[in-house]
């Protein structure tokens, strides 16, 4: 198993072996060429989490039902310069969200790509621009949190990300200032050769009693396999609000991983969203902070799967104050035989007292081939809480079915219904309206090509 | 000479190896109301659903004609669009499922069987508000999720406020009033009886004579053990009050 990765002015070869990888007698990180002194430090770090920790396997607990082994597999080439690859903004209009209001940075496997980007008014001291541009510019504002917050003692793939990002997006907006139309991070890969590899990084900022909404979505042009790693921090300012969808519809081959990591302030609302309906193999690694009293966040969730797909989200909870209320709500539609995992770790810390934590995972199984695996990890250390988790697995409700076809709605109709239901579910919770129509639009339609797909209706039939 | 709109001859069923009706003989015509009484266990709930067609029962015998056809040899959305309406004892809750859009859908279909053109969205609207104010229901239920969230009421008088508006020709009422309020009960009865036309039909099935206190069926049958072991006219209803399902029984004739 060999992983190669280059950089553009010193290219370094990394080898895996046994999961452990082992650099050459070149030291890595080397200094890049723009890089401040304490992103070479942070890269360093990254770097030695990466070595020290390896790819995980299945038998660490964390990843036991997600096999990333093929990644390793892979001869991941990362793409040192911005190339078009011949996309225009014709070819990007095909991509959902292109068509709404708002700034909309474009990024070509993993590169920002100007000519394609476009920035709406903005209020006065917000900022929307590429990372790489932002850490010569505004370069204390992000490293004030760049490199916090994204666990990478124990996460080897935010490390092996800051090992290498080479960009991403900046997004900044002041104390009392609201972006009203979603910013739009669109990730397009292209795939040219298999192994295609970026390592997206973004820094979402919403000072204190802010307001933004913002999208990131990571879409590919090709068929063949590719790796995505990216990580996402969102530092929400006291009383902020933010609401952030994370959107991953890359193509059947793909390997996508991907952090989100969110430090919440006090009395900050926050929701996130994960939508999950391509890729392989995917994994969303949700990591959220109630830093401050009085949060409130909701972790909202929709994966999709068909084929061989594996859809994987991780959560981690962590109440450190009192007063916060979070609510996790994840729903898997599982057709043919693929495979949904959820894991919900809740973790309430001394002193956290009056936390409301609940999290519910809903698996709907489409065919007699598909699986979930779900797995609630609640760790309680203060006394006075709610802390409540649900999880089911299941078929479409046979009395659900009867009641709609006793009231005329054929059976394969009455079944679309209860199917776009589970999903309108979480689709409901998306806040920005013009949003969540097109999700609801965009999910209908996939439901559509899986009911067709689907090769064994679990719902017996007349 | 009028045409029945349903007849039931010796019909028997079972539900996983039980017997549970056996051989149930009725026939309703166009513009009548009948009930059927007895107590729990009888098989009252069990001839509902296999009119209405739920999956999960074995005929074991019989038939059933309806408007000249073999009702049992059609699918549950088959029976709906050739008219039959089942008011669920427990209404389903549908999460997720707008109440306008679901409503609308199986308006369609029927109309779709119909031969007539469907209504849009905002046609269906109008003809629907009239009619949620015919059983008292609150016009945000229309918005709401389907039965999500209702009371116990409210799903009862949501079931009647279908029935208003897909105007089945043949009805069936599965223990409608059972949990309702003196209040619901009179708004569910004034609902079930301005839906009485001549040239359709209801069986109302209940356990108790409270409901037809309020609406009159032509026709009280009592079914006990799978059978029908008496039948009568209105006052049968009053006899049961007054007698006990067991003194009843007891007196009556079991045919063999």
């Amino acid at each position: 198993m060999i992983i190669t990765e280059t950089k553009p002015s010193n290219a370094r070869e990394l080898r895996i072996t046994d999961h452990k990888l082992k650099r050459d007698e070149q030291s890595f990180p080397q200094k890049g060429d723009n890089d401040t002194a304490l992103l070479s430090s942070a890269r360093k770090v990254g770097f030695e989490c990466f070595d020290k920790l390896g790819l995980p396997t299945l038998h660490d607990e964390d990843w036991r039902f997600t096999n990333v082994a093929p990644i390793a597999k892979m001869t991941l080439a990362p793409v040192m310069k911005p190339a078009h690859h011949g996309i225009t903004e014709k070819v990007l209009s095909d991509f959902p969200f292109t068509a709404l209001a708002g700034s909309k940075l474009v990024f070509i496997n993993g590169h920002f790509a100007p000519e394609l980007s476009s920035l709406a008014d903005l209020p006065a001291g917000a900022k929307v621009m590429s990372l790489a541009v932002a850490l010569a510019t505004e370069t204390a504002l992000v490293e004030r949190h760049l490199y916090r917050h994204v666990h990478m003692e124990d996460n080897a793939f935010t490390g092996l990300n800051t090992a290498f990002f080479q960009d991403g997006a900046f997004i900044y907006v002041p104390a009392n200032q609201a972006v009203t139309d979603p910013i739009h991070l669109l990730y397009v890969t292209s795939v040219q050769a298999e192994g295609v590899t970026s390592h997206p990084r973004n820094l979402i900022v919403a000072e204190d009693n802010s307001q933004i909404t913002v999208i990131e979505s990571y879409v590919s042009l090709g068929d063949t396999a590719y790796f995505t790693n990216s990580v996402t921090t969102l530092i929400a300012g006291e009383s902020a609000v933010v609401e952030h969808l994370k959107f991953q519809d890359e193509n059947q081959q793909a390997f996508h991983i991907a952090t989100v990591a969110a430090h919440l302030s006090r009395a900050s609302n926050t929701v996130t969203h994960s939508i999950a309906l391509g890729a392989k193999l995917s994994r969303t690694n949700i990591y959220a902070t109630l830093a401050g009293e009085g949060v409130e966040c909701i972790l909202n969730g929709l994966y999709l799967t068909r084929g061989e797909q594996l859809a994987d989200h991780y959560m981690v909870v962590d109440h450190a104050q009192p007063h916060g209320a979070s609510h996790e709500y994840f729903n898997g539609i599982l057709a043919d035989k693929s495979k949904g995992v959820f894991h919900g770790r809740i973790l309430v810390r001394p002193g956290a007292q009056k936390t409301d934590a609940k999290q519910t995972n809903k698996n709907l199984l489409l065919s007699d081939d598909a699986t979930a695996d779900t797995k609630p990890q609640l760790e309680i250390y203060a006394d006075d809480v709610k802390c409540t988790h649900g999880a089911t697995i299941g078929q479409l409700n046979d009395e659900s079915i009867f009641y709609l076809r006793a009231r005329a709605i054929p059976l394969e109709k009455a079944r679309r219904m209860l199917i776009h239901a589970f999903a309108g579910e979480i689709i409901d919770r998306v806040r920005c309206v013009a949003l969540r129509e097109e999700l609801d639009r965009l999910v209908w339609d996939r439901l559509e090509q899986t009911q067709q797909t689907a090769e064994h209706p679990s719902c017996p039939t007349t | 000479m009028k045409q029945p709109i349903l007849t039931i001859q010796n019909l028997s069923a079972a539900v996983e190896g039980r017997q549970i009706l056996k051989g149930i003989n009725l026939t309703i015509y166009p513009g009548e109301m009948h009930a059927i009484m007895g107590p729990n266990g009888s098989g009252k709930s069990t001839l509902a659903a296999i009119l209405a067609g739920r999956e999960g029962y074995n005929i074991t015998g019989g038939e059933v004609i309806y408007c000249g056809q073999d009702l049992l040899a059609l699918s549950p959305e088959a029976r709906a669009c050739e008219g039959v309406f089942l008011a669920f004892q427990y209404p389903v809750e549908i999460p997720g499922v707008n109440s306008t859009y679901f409503l609308k859908a199986a308006y369609n279909e029927i109309r779709k069987h119909r031969g007539l053109p469907e209504l849009d969205a905002m046609e269906f609207l109008l003809f629907v508000k009239e009619k949620v104010k015919l059983l008292h229901l609150p016009e945000d239920l229309l918005k709401r999720p389907v039965n999500y969230g209702f009371s116990g009421g409210e799903k009862k008088r949501n079931e009647i406020f279908q029935m208003a508006v897909l105007e089945p020709k043949f009805a069936i009422l599965d223990e409608t009033d059972s949990g309702l309020d003196i209040d619901a009960l009179k708004i569910v009865s004034h609902g079930v009886n301005t839906l009485k036309r001549p040239d359709n039909a209801q069986l109302v099935i209940t356990h108790y004579q409270r409901l037809l206190n309020f609406i009159e069926p032509d026709f009280v049958h009592v079914l006990y053990d799978g059978q029908i072991v008496k039948s009568g006219g209105k006052e049968l209803a009053l006899e049961l009050e007054e007698t006990g399902y067991d003194g009843m029984i007891h007196a009556a004739a079991v045919p063999a």
